[in-house]
């Protein structure tokens, strides 16, 4: 079926019944329901990393993905809250307004490479930051705060998304959510990565003149897969605005931007499904150390330089083995 | 008949340096023709400059009376010029197949839209991708190695593999650079054959830099010998062999030797 081998679609059966059935069932279970705001939170930023991965699929280093979920954070919040907009349609017009800034930044910037594109992208989360803290409608620093739960939608009368205000369990909605999201967006991120943009951003990874002689307009590309990778970036800051239920500056920072990249690192930046993993365990594994109280930040940053010292190619790798890039 | 490609009065300078001076021949269709000269002659820059990779400072480059200089690589790509590189420059955790199928990027009919959502001409373009690899491959004799990764391969292999690259992409004019460069003799002879077959059977017109003397006298119909950025003869090899300042750019004038 659509070219999978039977072992693949078993695969994506599992995780999809455990991320919708089963970890509700746990959590229902030990009755540990601040985990669904962790597991919702790593959702959210695991959509954001795709879009870093993406960036280093063609060979760039970002560091500047927390920009762009601001930038998404922001417009979602200031179209439903001043706009009146559904949160609905603020969500992609967040995702499409940041892939509308990462064009107009990635023409002059997307030139660069190696060190000089990565200080550059490190710089652009700042820049968000301060101009978020300057501009009139983004309330300066101060934020947006009270943010409306995302209201409900019908067509023609009839009730597609609930109205997330009248529920009693937002976090279980909010939890799925983020995850119907991420699954979207790491389909499509699967999709496009097997499909022919994939084989000529990989082409342009390793060499970008060789691309370039076989016709393959590397600029157009470059701009495209920016475009792509900050769109969801842009969504997963419009979705945690909304679950925050508000936005400041700080919001996404500096650290955050590094730890988007982190994320791809840790998971395998050989592996489409590198980043959600690389999410879920720097995000837990950081939580999960919070009883060595002083400590934590030590342990913590050992076990990284450990992983990054003995598997370079990112935790998938050890049940690929080296090279695997499925 | 005019000629396929026209270089006229192309000139490069970087900063107070003239890497090519005013240099024009012309190149007919089916013809191999080397541009040969001593190190620091300017081959390589005027090769950048045929295939737009570099601007030309003055003067242009026609193909069918079409201006190619000064565009972008992929521009002149697509209208059939096409560069290889040297050994260094591959897909280097592609394999062999893999290489010389996403090198037929021109040959697309599908959009990239059409291929993430998988459509019937883009399943169509990928069969016929993956067969006229195998096609290539085997005419290049290279179907044994079609599964090893780039990065694995020896140098002649690499050589060939970037020739793959370049035929893959369908050209009318392929450029080499340096094909002959670091092998042996056998191997030379074997490449010599396989860019006259690639000639003389796939109907491309070949422009290759060389240093390999003997090779490039074999293969060329035509050798056009730059020295310090300038042309100094253009003919067939025979020509060129007893042409006077050729000999005196490679081996010095009588003059300098008492000089030294």
């Amino acid at each position: 079926m659509f070219g999978f081998t039977a072992k693949q679609l078993t695969g994506v059966g599992i995780f999809l019944f455990v991320l919708f059935i089963g970890v509700p069932l746990i959590i229902g279970a030990t009755g540990r329901w601040d985990f669904y705001f962790t597991l919702t939170s790593v959702a959210l930023l695991a959509i954001a990393s795709a879009g870093v991965w993406l960036t280093f699929y063609i060979g760039r280093i970002n560091i500047g993905q927390g920009a762009f979920a601001l930038i998404g954070a922001y417009v979602s919040a200031i179209l439903v809250v001043k706009a009146g907009w559904s949160f609905w349609i603020s969500l992609p017009a967040a995702g499409i307004f940041a892939a509308i800034v990462a064009i107009l930044i990635g023409l002059p910037i997307l030139r660069l490479r190696g060190v000089y594109f990565a200080m550059i992208t490190l710089v652009l989360t700042q820049v968000v930051t301060l101009t978020a803290l300057a501009l009139p409608i983004t309330n300066g620093a101060k934020g947006i705060s009270n943010i409306p739960l995302p209201s409900g939608v019908s067509l023609f009368g009839i009730p597609i998304l609930p109205d997330f205000a009248g529920m009693e369990n937002t976090k279980l909605a909010f939890y799925y959510t983020a995850c119907i999201l991420m699954v979207i967006t790491y389909a499509a991120l699967y999709r496009l990565v097997n499909s022919r943009l994939g084989h000529l951003c990989r082409s342009m990874q390793q060499n970008e003149e060789l691309a370039s002689s076989i016709g393959v307009n590397i600029a157009y590309i470059r701009i495209v897969i920016f475009a792509i990778s900050s769109f969801f970036g842009g969504i997963g800051g419009a979705m945690f605005g909304s679950i925050a239920q508000s936005v400041y500056p700080s919001s996404f920072q500096v650290a955050d931007s590094v730890n988007f990249m982190l994320n791809c690192f840790l998971g395998g930046l050989g592996f489409v499904f590198g980043p959600m993993l690389g999410t879920l365990v720097l995000y837990f594994g950081w939580d999960l150390l919070f009883e060595f109280g002083k400590y934590q930040m030590l342990i913590y940053s050992t076990i990284l330089i450990l992983i990054i010292r003995f598997l370079p190619n990112g935790l998938l790798s050890l049940r690929f083995g080296k090279g695997g890039d499925k | 008949m005019s000629p396929l490609l026209q270089v006229k009065n192309v000139t490069k300078k970087y900063g107070g340096l003239t890497a090519n001076n005013d240099i024009s021949f012309d190149v007919a269709e089916n013809e191999i023709l080397s541009v040969i000269g001593p190190n620091g002659a300017g081959k390589s820059t005027l090769f950048k400059m045929i295939s737009s990779f570099t601007p030309t400072t003055s003067g242009e480059v026609l193909y069918r009376g079409e201006r190619i200089s000064n565009l972008k690589p992929h521009i002149v790509a697509r209208k059939g010029v096409v560069r290889t590189f040297q050994e260094t420059t591959i897909f280097k955790s592609m394999t062999v197949r893999e290489s010389v199928v996403v090198a037929q990027h021109l040959r697309a009919k599908a959009s990239l839209a059409g291929y993430f959502w998988g459509s019937r001409t883009a399943q169509e373009d990928v069969t016929a991708f993956e067969k006229y690899a195998d096609e290539l491959l085997e005419f290049l004799g290279m179907t044994a190695i079609s599964n090893e990764q780039a990065s694995n391969l020896p140098q002649g292999s690499l050589r060939a593999l970037g020739i793959a690259i370049g035929l893959a992409t369908d050209p009318k004019v392929l450029l080499l650079d340096e094909p002959f460069a670091g092998m042996n003799h056998d191997e030379t002879m074997n490449m010599v054959n396989l860019v006259r077959s690639v000639r003389d059977e796939r109907g491309v017109t070949v422009m290759l830099v060389e240093h390999d003397m003997p090779a490039v006298m074999n293969i060329s119909d035509r050798i056009v010998v730059l020295n310090f950025g300038e042309k100094i003869a253009e003919g067939t090899p025979s020509e060129i062999q007893n042409n006077e300042k050729v000999i005196e750019a490679y081996l010095g004038s009588v003059d300098d030797e008492i000089g030294m």
